[in-house]
């Protein structure tokens, strides 16, 4: 008896798929048709974006595979279309579907790279500031409160503008993803802190805390092990439409001309240098960009939105 | 509440000193001024006299007290750029960006208002459902991608209204309008409507949330059973007490919008400061970059610090909340 006990409760415990497919968020998920629809969505963008080299039928960054006499060609659909350049080509002839395949990957990296950062920053400074609160915590929520009071775009703007200049020349294109992501990074991360300083203040006076404490935890396992994960549902949702927020800054920066170089463009760059020709009819070169950023940012803000809901204890 | 106000005043300050030291950073470490301003004829002896007449030997406080001292009475030196004086450079384009920004607070409430009321009363009704997805899709686009799509709209293909530029401006004493012209009027449609655009979203979300809200109350109960005319609830009762949000929203945003209007700005060719701002981040013109700062933050400080300091008037319990 006692053997097949043993046996089967292995096959009984429910694989993590299986309780996956329990959760009340997966219910939620499948019985909203915009989170779906914002998943398939950027799941596609995402995939396509990764797999540019693959599928993309010119590396538009390779000057040897661009001709001249291909320029300006409108897409397939129209009367002087050209296979295989399904979405037109830009001035120089590059391909524009391979330009927004490169570009969207470039994109989603920095968007990727600064809510990772961002939320490295703001949960720790946020852990310490809620976890020892008096000076450090005052010292640190002033900070965010000058931040908090200068729009984020001018923050991500100087911090771009200024960063760059201090590079060396030689630098300053290979440079600006990293300076990039800094900049939104800087303009970011007071909110995961406040965020995180609230629920910790919470958590600290709770029991288990207490309990912690005297078994001479030491802080730092206090505030990572027991006190962080209750402060994540929130930060899911926040660091969600940051992602959307952070593809946005991106774009912008690259748009005013502070952001990505032409060389390694992002769907900012490419809509920025597509700007130009606005007025000669070239409107493939500006329209397509858009319509990719739009998409991507549409599909991310979708799913916040479905996460903001399904886990707000008040709406359950 | 002398208290609260006296309180209210030093925070602001304080944040306008970080704002100011943050500005002077800029100013001071970001390349040296020295070598931004001379050009290749100067001597080494005119470079060195040149630093001490800006009095850069001094030390970093004697400094940064100077900075603050002459941004205090709007003297943020020389544009490194043209050479001119930075405070009379902002003056020149501020008309422009004030234009910009208040022509977008009133679309913004004369369209979202009424959209929010609409969405609210008639939930659950196809237009109300499409205009709440279409404003999901008006918070996620920039703003620069909506100003590029209405160019290419209404300007490239239907060719209505000019696409950049302000029209013909009229004086005003040192202000400078278009609002007086036709041209000026069509150049400003566009752009204004591209930043109103998010606005719009925000306003009409508020008052939809609040709509909901007041009409379930009491009181819109009560009017409904005396026999008062659907409209009249509406528009004369339930939405006078939605529109205190709206406002302090609205107060709160237009430092932001005036921020934002710089995208606008750069795409519209809209010569406001927005577009200087622009132009001296390229250039590297430092003293233009800290003196925009300082204004647009001084802005975006006083508005936020006078609605505090008007709801802590109107509510008392905001003054001992925050003691």
């Amino acid at each position: 008896m006692t053997d097949h006990v043993q046996q089967t409760t292995p096959a009984r415990k429910p694989s993590r798929l299986a309780r996956w497919r329990q959760s009340d968020l997966w219910w939620s998920f499948t019985h909203k048709p915009s989170a779906i629809i914002g998943a398939v969505i950027l799941t596609f963008l995402i995939v396509t974006a990764f797999s540019a080299p693959l599928i993309a039928p010119q590396n538009p960054f390779d000057p040897a595979q661009l001709e001249l006499w291909n320029s300006e060609l409108p897409p397939i659909w129209e009367a002087d279309g050209q296979w295989p350049y399904v979405l037109g080509t830009d001035t120089q002839g590059r391909d524009m579907l391979s330009a927004i395949l490169y570009g969207s990957r470039i994109s989603i990296l920095i968007g990727v790279a600064s809510v990772v950062l961002s939320l490295a920053v703001g949960l720790s400074l946020g852990l310490v500031a809620g976890y020892f609160g008096r000076f450090i915590d005052n010292f640190l929520m002033r900070i965010g409160d000058v931040l908090l009071s200068i729009p984020t775009i001018l923050i991500a703007i100087l911090v771009s503008a200024v960063a760059r200049q201090m590079l060396p020349p030689e630098l300053r294109d290979v440079g600006s993803a990293a300076v990039l992501v800094l900049a939104i990074t800087l303009s970011a991360w007071v909110q995961y802190a406040r965020t995180v300083r609230a629920q910790t203040i919470v958590e600290r006076g709770k029991e288990y805390v207490q309990a912690a404490r005297l078994l001479k935890t030491p802080a730092r396992r206090i505030m990572l092990k027991h006190i962080l994960p209750n402060t994540l549902t929130p930060i899911l949702v926040a660091a969600t439409l940051n992602f959307g927020m952070a593809i946005l800054t991106e774009a912008t920066l690259s748009f005013l001309g502070i952001g990505m170089p032409p060389s390694q463009p992002s769907l900012g760059t490419l809509i920025r240098l597509g700007n130009q020709f606005l007025f000669s009819g070239v409107w493939w070169v500006v329209l397509f960009p858009v319509v990719q950023l739009c998409l991507l940012v549409v599909s991310v803000n979708l799913l916040g939105d479905w996460l903001r809901d399904a886990l707000n204890p008040k709406l359950r | 509440m002398i208290v609260f106000l006296i309180k209210r005043l030093a925070n602001a300050v304080l944040v306008m000193l970080a704002v100011a030291l943050l500005a002077f950073l800029i100013f001071r470490f970001a390349g040296d001024p020295v070598e931004l301003m001379a050009n290749e004829q100067m001597s080494q002896a005119d470079r060195i006299e040149l630093r001490e007449k800006l009095g850069l030997n001094d030390s970093f406080l004697t400094q940064f007290g100077r900075f603050v001292g002459n941004a205090a009475q709007g003297d943020f030196g020389i544009s490194y750029r043209n050479g001119q004086d930075v405070m009379k450079l902002i003056a020149e384009r501020f008309p422009a960006t004030m234009e910009l920004a208040l022509v977008a607070t009133v679309l913004s409430l004369l369209i979202g208002i009424p959209l929010g009321v609409i969405t609210a009363i008639h939930r659950g009704r196809w237009y109300s459902e499409g205009l709440q997805f279409i404003s999901i899709i008006g918070v996620s686009l920039p703003s620069f991608v909506v100003g590029i799509l209405l160019i290419l709209v209404f300007a490239v293909t239907l060719g209505l209204v000019p696409a950049f530029g302000r029209g013909d401006v009229v004086q005003l004493g040192w202000w400078s309008t278009g609002l007086l012209t036709p041209s000026g009027r069509a150049s400003l449609l566009l752009p204004s409507l591209a930043l109103a655009l998010y606005q719009i979203t925000l306003v009409m979300r508020l008052v939809r949330a609040e709509m909901m809200e007041v009409l379930r109350s009491d009181f819109v109960k009560f009017a409904r059973a005396r026999g008062v005319p659907r409209w009249r609830i509406y528009f004369r009762h339930a939405l006078r007490n939605c529109l205190m949000p709206v406002v302090t929203m609205t107060a709160m945003n237009f430092g932001s919008l005036i921020a934002f209007a710089l995208i606008t700005e750069t795409v519209f060719q809209w010569p406001g400061m927005g577009m200087l701002f622009i132009q001296a981040v390229t250039f590297l013109d430092m003293p233009v970059m800290a003196g925009y700062l300082c204004i647009v933050s001084f802005i975006f400080v006083t508005l936020n610090t006078l609605v505090d300091i008007a709801y802590a008037v109107i509510d008392p319990r905001l003054r001992d909340a925050t003691r």
